[in-house]
């Protein structure tokens, strides 16, 4: 018997992290700017959050000293400040420079994930534990305390209500943006930078501006996501290479859903259910099996992409300019 | 006319992009009320001289005066800010976006955005000049013609009353062009100051108060339209005195050299490209192919050279001797080599036929390479027939081994061109070869082509400037979606018929 309240939870515990990591690369792409970063973004961002609770945890005496506030709110400053300079390297050399988007996006993810590592060895190596992990569990209760009353609700409470508190962050960013893109001034001005910038120029809009603006906030809802995932998925444990190719599903997601943000929130659910299906089918004993259902969500992507293209309507497409730089007085 | 008001008065304007001299020390007004032509021949610098008007470039040196007060133009919004605005050659409009939307773009009014009161505000400026727009379409829904009437009403909704267009008939049919000159009419009587870009003289001549002509980034001088002659436009343009007339040799013993039948065309999406057409090709002879933009011309000539699949009909390639050989099914290769050479200038003229990136040797080895024997090709001869294209085209460049995406529009069709005449064609079939330029290009092309119809060759001649088409071509074959509505002789044929004929769809009228 398929299991569904246990099932769906742990489907939405996967499926934050790459609906945050969707939700910025899509702001991201709204603008033009590829950026193949984010996994890279998203190591950053979780091991800032890491680095920034451990030294508040140095700092205070005994876990129960520990401020709500300032264990929520210091790993998730050094988290939001670490992908926005990743997002600011990327702007400057993309759009300042006018570099390679696709070579820049992937030497960040490079980067983030050996800066990732490096700084979680250091800090495994720092408190002299015997597992290759760190463990902040302090801090990770403070992220995955779920709401009160969740207990008391049953199924209810455990489908809807048992998630920490970046969870609802998460879908309410997720519905704010595709708002903002879809209602507003700013949201058409940047949808015009991303098809044509040549247009939105021409129409007084500074394009650099918006690709600036939106590809940093696009990093820091990223960076979220790998916050989320190590405060609040992995119970505050930090492991290298843990995180694994969650980044990479997070750009295909972005596909997935035809580049809309409300659509993400279920999507990254069903993207993550999909992840963690083979642990819910009996296959016995051959674990060969197991790894061909981890290929699951690529193949929705796939089949998505086909669609989308074979239907090949205008509002379905990638923005239009995406990828390549733009400059204004170019012959 | 001694109470002219000047709007705008640029004083020793110079741009420079990198070593060339785009604009040098050129001094324009521009005046109230007033329709003014800008004249110049490819790469003389006037959209360049626009576009540091409309806060696209920033001046090197020089002075701006908008109503008599200095001014810095550093981007378009200071423009806007100035009631200047510009229709660009290539619209610059969102394709994804509606009318409404893009008509609003750029606008920061502080308050929300309502589009309900956008649209009230759209359809009361369609209202007051006489325009037809949806604001609620999505621009990839609109033809050419609605796509400028956007940005016609684009500007006119930022409160623009220094109105500049660039190439706004290129693509227009001429009832179209007639409707945008009546509209631009009203604007002036309006008060506004209007700048109009064209190649066209004709047009000059039917629509400018005055014409300001510029050559190789210099301003040459102004004058009353109704006081000057096409003759000495295109005389102040090119420097010295040019012939206007277009030769039309009697055709050279007239012989069918391809037959097409029953040919019929469906895209990819499977639209009805082709329906149905039949004509002759004969050696000797120039065929214009006439039709607004998009109505199977690109397909007819694709389908003759190989590439484009066909669902029905064929295409018959006939020998000197008289045996007939079927083309379709044949691959392209084997059609090139029966001497058919096609040489189609795309919108964006680099599209296809020339590699932007190559420099001039190496395009014309695209079409060579196959030739040599040993594993190394042969770069000598393809370098000999660059130097040839260049020296006998006068195409401006520094060397052969520029890439081509550095030279103006009007050189790259010379070399796609020279090259397509070079491999000593039979057939040659060509799409827009003078598009986009000035009048001195145009007309070597049209003596390059003339020269191939005296040889024997059979030309086709697809065209969008119908004025030439009527002066050029011994038989003009008129394409509406994709049906042939009419093969006319190209002596005594009428501009009207000829354009009735290509909005004729179907049999209903106009």
């Amino acid at each position: 018997m398929f299991d569904l309240v246990s099932f769906i939870p742990r489907a939405v515990v996967q499926s934050i992290p790459l609906l945050l990591g969707s939700t910025g690369e899509t702001l991201t792409e709204k603008s033009g700017n590829l950026n193949l970063g984010i996994p890279g973004v998203m190591y950053v961002g979780g091991i800032c959050g890491v680095i920034g609770a451990f030294l508040y945890e140095q700092s205070v005496a005994s876990a129960e000293e520990m401020n709500a506030f300032l264990a929520i709110g210091i790993p998730m400053l050094a988290c939001l400040l670490g992908s926005l300079v990743m997002g600011l390297i990327y702007c400057l050399l993309t759009v300042t420079l006018r570099a390679n988007q696709n070579v820049t996006g992937l030497a960040l993810t490079t980067f983030g994930v050996g800066f990732g590592n490096f700084f979680g060895g250091s800090l495994i190596k720092l408190t002299g534990s015997d597992v290759p992990s760190i463990a902040l569990s302090a801090t990770s209760s403070f992220f995955s305390r779920a709401l009160p009353f969740a207990d008391d609700l049953g199924w209810f409470g455990q489908i809807f209500l048992s998630y920490g508190f970046l969870a609802y962050l998460a879908i309410a960013i997720a519905l704010v943006t595709a708002y903002v893109l879809k209602h507003t001034r700013v949201g058409l001005h940047l949808r015009a930078v991303g098809e044509s910038p040549a247009t939105a120029d021409a129409a007084g809009i500074n394009v650099g501006r918006y690709k600036y603006v939106s590809t940093c906030i696009g990093s820091m809802i990223a960076g979220l996501g790998g916050l989320y995932y190590v405060m609040d998925y992995a119970c505050g444990v930090w492991s290298n290479d843990a995180f694994g190719d969650r980044g990479w599903l997070a750009i295909a997601l972005v596909i997935f859903t035809i580049w809309r943000p409300n659509v993400g929130i279920f999507a990254s659910m069903l993207f993550g259910g999909l992840y963690i299906l083979y642990l819910y089918i009996p296959a016995g004993m051959n674990l060969s099996v197991k790894e061909l259902y981890k290929m699951l969500p690529y193949i929705v992507t796939i089949v998505v992409l086909v669609i989308t293209s074979m239907r090949n309507k205008r509002e379905n497409q990638p923005p239009a300019h995406l990828g390549l730089s733009y400059f204004r007085e170019e012959r | 006319m001694e109470n002219k008001v000047a709007r705008v008065k640029m004083r020793n304007i110079t741009k420079r992009f990198g070593p060339v001299l785009a604009n040098d020390r050129v001094w324009l007004d521009i005046y109230q009320g007033e329709i003014l032509a800008l004249l110049g021949e490819n790469g003389s610098g006037k959209t360049t001289l626009m576009n540091m008007l409309s806060g696209i470039y920033f001046p090197d040196e020089g002075q701006i005066f908008i109503d008599d007060k200095e001014v810095l133009i550093r981007s378009p919004k200071d423009a806007f800010d100035l009631k200047i605005g510009m229709i660009h050659q290539h619209f610059k409009l969102v394709d994804v976006l509606t009318a409404a939307e893009n008509i609003v773009l750029g606008l920061h009014d502080g308050k929300r955005l309502d589009l309900e009161k956008v649209k009230t505000r759209v359809r009361e400026i369609c209202d007051a000049y006489g325009f037809d727009v949806d604001p609620d379409e999505k621009i990839y829904n609109m033809s050419v013609s609605q796509k400028q009437t956007v940005e016609i009403v684009k500007v006119l909704y930022r409160g623009a009353d220094i109105l500049i267009l660039d190439e706004p008939t290129a693509v227009l049919t001429p009832q179209e062009t007639d409707k945008l000159f009546a509209v631009l009419r009203n604007m002036r009587n309006d008060g506004k100051a209007i700048v109009i870009i064209t190649h066209k003289l004709h047009e000059v001549e039917d629509l400018s108060d005055r014409v300001a002509v510029l050559r190789q980034g210099q301003f040459i001088g102004d004058m009353p339209t109704r006081e000057s002659s096409a003759q000495e436009m295109t005389n102040m343009m090119v420097g010295h005195p040019v012939t206007l007339n277009i030769e039309r040799p009697e055709p050279v013993d007239p012989k069918p050299r391809v037959e097409v039948k029953n040919l019929t065309v469906r895209s990819e999406e499977g639209v009805l490209k082709l329906d149905d057409v039949s004509f002759t090709i004969n050696s000797g002879e120039i065929l214009g192919i006439a039709g607004i933009s998009g109505c199977g011309q690109k397909e007819l000539l694709e389908a003759i050279a190989g590439l484009q699949p066909t669902e029905s009909g064929s295409v018959i390639y006939i020998n000197d001797n008289g045996t007939k050989e079927e083309l379709i099914g044949k691959d392209p290769q084997a059609i090139a080599d029966k001497g058919v050479a096609l040489s189609f200038v795309p919108e964006d003229r680099l599209g296809m036929g020339l590699v932007a990136n190559m420099d001039l040797t190496d395009n014309m080895m695209l079409r060579s390479f196959r030739r040599g024997r040993s594993f190394f090709t042969d770069r000598k001869t393809p370098k000999k027939l660059a130097e040839d294209v260049v020296k006998e085209l006068e195409v401006k460049t520094p060397s052969v081994n520029t890439p081509v995406r550095r030279l103006s529009g009007g050189n790259v069709q010379k070399i796609l061109v020279g090259r397509e005449i070079a491999s000593a064609p039979t057939v040659l079939l060509t799409a827009y070869a003078v598009r986009g330029l000035d009048i001195h290009s145009s007309y070597t092309i049209y003596d390059l082509i003339n020269k191939q119809k005296q040889s024997g060759v059979a030309v086709v001649y697809v065209g969008e400037d119908l004025d030439v088409l009527l002066e050029l071509a011994d038989r003009i074959l008129v394409l509406c979606d994709g049906k042939v509505s009419g093969i006319v002789d190209g002596r005594g044929a009428k501009k009207r018929e000829v354009g009735l004929l290509m909005t004729r769809v179907g049999g209903k009228d106009e």
